[in-house]
């Protein structure tokens, strides 16, 4: 469930990044006042080992698939929130530019979904409240699939939002959140099982490592205000990229098709709609420069105002790519050459 | 199994061609990064039904791969391994979008398909554009070029434990599983009754060794402080290839530029 580059307005991408490098500031600097040194070493390789782990098939007994471990959980647990938000980060980073999981535009939105909440919501407010002082298996066993089941319900809530508010994608608000949320139960409840059994392991073989000092204080409501004070103000910076005042009749045009849209999808569509318009970067240059486009362009089905389509335009639009295209590789094949002699 | 193994492969790969010596590899770390980031919110700008605007950024990744002599089949195989999850949800576009787009003869295209086709493009350029950061840079050179630019020590030397780390544990759980397969008549998926013993095991030996590598880390000196090697101040060629870039990523935003070759060769301008 990495959300991915290719679904992403940039308004969205770049709120996510804000958030998410705040977070890993703000985290950095926590664990530098509060930890030793020692700590560094340790995360590094236990990012390592959830990396590796995380690689590993498990068969989910009388089903004949397979799960995976998710790795905040078990990272809060051994390290600490905020230690582990850092190194979710940094798994995620690997991730990101080694195997293209997610991609580097998204990684604000991956590192946000699978470490903010397991790290600050799931471990302080659900696995600490049940484990409390004294953890036996049972607790264990219940708080940890507890937590990674939420935990995961909102990373996956995380991802529709992501989607919904990036536009790109036609689906749904709620058809999307029945898609997601259900399959990341089972998944969830899964990656808690296969938690479960690893700290209760190490509980029987090594107790200690299993660390249950007071949590400290976890300010969250700040975070939480903070970060949507962040959000908002660098989803604000870059649609403000976008020119400000769209003509009288673009405006009109986008408000007549936003509300066509409304018979057939939600009316948070039309919100939507306002959204990619404005995300959109210089989307009057773009207009005016290439009136052909304009007709498939974004803000709302301008062509099902239109339905004749241009054949003109249509046909100077395929020359133009098979061109370019031809073009784009003749350069590309070029400077290999050039590059040989 | 096969899983992880070819995984680590991919990883060593990546390693092997960061490694190389092109002038590539030789620009600024700090350059390539800032290049790709405009490059990824420049793709990621485009309107969402714009399909063949995008053809022209293709220059980017394809004179990069060139240049700095990346065989297209690693880049390739990275780029068909992680695309499901977008074929998935964009493929609900030209199921639930059926307004008419494009005409090509008698066919017409719909604004569903369009959207569909251009999530793909998106998706392959982005994708592209971060594994040849990564193959042209290297770990070591992003890890000094992100504290240069001001990203907090403790994440960075963290990020650079982590990976430098990775290639031991997944030595050490390749040759785990090999042994647990070798004795469970070949089964491909850990049983549940081994689940916590299995990766607990290894958890606790991670956890050893972590402390292990701490000592002899204080044993050699360490005080808080990895130190990367430095990179030089940015020359000329950097600048110029960063702004060079970028002016072609903005022109290929602000005008359609397959349309206006297009009707310049059907003379309908």
């Amino acid at each position: 469930m990495h959300m991915a580059d290719a679904l992403l307005s940039p308004a969205v991408g770049g709120a996510m990044w804000t958030v998410t490098a705040g977070l890993a500031a703000y985290s950095a600097k926590k664990v530098q006042k509060n930890l030793d040194e020692k700590k560094v070493p340790l995360m590094g390789v236990l990012g390592a080992f959830i990396f590796a782990a995380q690689m590993i098939n498990f068969t989910i007994p009388a089903t004949g698939s397979s799960g995976h471990l998710g790795g905040g959980m078990i990272l809060a647990i051994l390290l600490g929130p905020w230690a582990a938000f850092l190194t979710i980060a940094s798994v995620l980073t690997v991730q990101a530019l080694f195997f293209a999981d997610g991609g580097l535009l998204a990684l604000g939105c991956n590192v946000f979904n699978l470490g903010f909440f397991p790290c600050f919501i799931a471990y302080p407010f659900i696995y600490r409240q049940i484990v409390g002082t004294d953890p036996s298996q049972r607790r264990l066993f219940f708080a940890i699939t507890t937590a990674s089941v939420v935990g995961l319900q909102l990373g996956a809530f995380s991802v529709v939002l992501e989607t919904f508010f990036s536009g790109l994608s036609e689906l749904p608000f709620t058809a999307f959140l029945l898609l997601m949320q259900p399959i990341h139960l089972a998944i969830g409840f899964v990656e808690g099982l296969i938690t479960t059994a690893v700290i209760l392991f190490i509980w029987r073989e090594r107790p200690e490592i299993i660390r249950v000092e007071p949590l400290g204080k976890l300010a969250i409501k700040p975070i939480l205000v903070s970060l949507l004070a962040i959000t908002l103000v660098t989803a604000g910076i870059f649609s403000s990229f976008a020119s400000s005042d769209p003509d009288g009749l673009e405006w009109s045009i986008s408000a007549i098709t936003g509300q066509e849209e409304l018979e057939n999808s939600t009316g948070l569509h039309n919100i939507l709609a306002e959204i990619q318009k404005k995300t959109s970067f210089f989307p009057d240059y773009t207009l005016a420069s290439s009136a052909a486009t304009a007709e498939a362009e974004s803000p709302g089905k301008k062509s099902a105002s239109w339905p004749t389509v241009d054949n003109g335009t249509s046909a100077a639009g395929i020359a133009g790519s098979v061109l370019t295209l031809l073009l784009v590789g003749l350069i590309g094949k070029g400077l290999q050459l050039t590059a040989k002699h | 199994m096969i899983n992880l193994h070819s995984r680590w492969m991919d990883l060593r790969r990546l390693d092997e061609l960061a490694a190389n010596d092109t002038e590539i590899h030789r620009l600024n770390p700090c350059t390539k990064i800032v290049t790709t980031a405009i490059f990824l919110i420049v793709v990621a700008s485009f309107s969402k039904y714009e399909l063949i605007s995008l053809f022209p950024l293709f220059l980017y990744p394809l004179t990069l791969m060139n240049r700095a002599a990346l065989p297209f089949s690693v880049i390739a195989k990275r780029v068909f391994a992680t695309m499901p999850f977008v074929l998935f949800i964009g493929i609900f576009n030209p199921l639930l979008d059926h307004t008419p787009g494009f005409q090509v003869g008698p066919f017409l295209i719909s604004n569903g398909w369009i959207s569909f086709f251009s999530i793909l493009l998106r998706f392959i350029l982005a994708v592209t554009s971060a594994l040849i950061l990564v193959a042209t840079t290297g770990m070591d050179k992003i890890g000094s070029a992100l504290l240069r630019m001001h990203v907090p020590k403790m994440f960075v030397i963290q990020l650079m434990f982590m990976y430098r780390y990775l290639y031991v544990l997944l030595d050490e759980l390749s040759r785990t599983l090999l042994a647990y397969s070798l004795r469970s008549f070949n089964e491909t998926g850990l049983p549940f009754r081994v689940w916590g013993p299995m990766l607990g095991q290894l958890l606790l030996r991670t956890i050893d060794r972590a402390q292990r590598i701490y000592q002899a880390m204080l044993c050699r000196g360490f005080s808080g402080e990895v130190r990367l090697l430095r990179y030089n101040a940015l020359a000329k060629k950097d600048i110029a290839y960063c702004l060079g870039w970028s002016a072609f990523f903005l022109a290929a935003r602000i005008y359609n530029i397959p349309q206006w070759l297009g009707a310049l060769l059907i003379g309908r301008y």
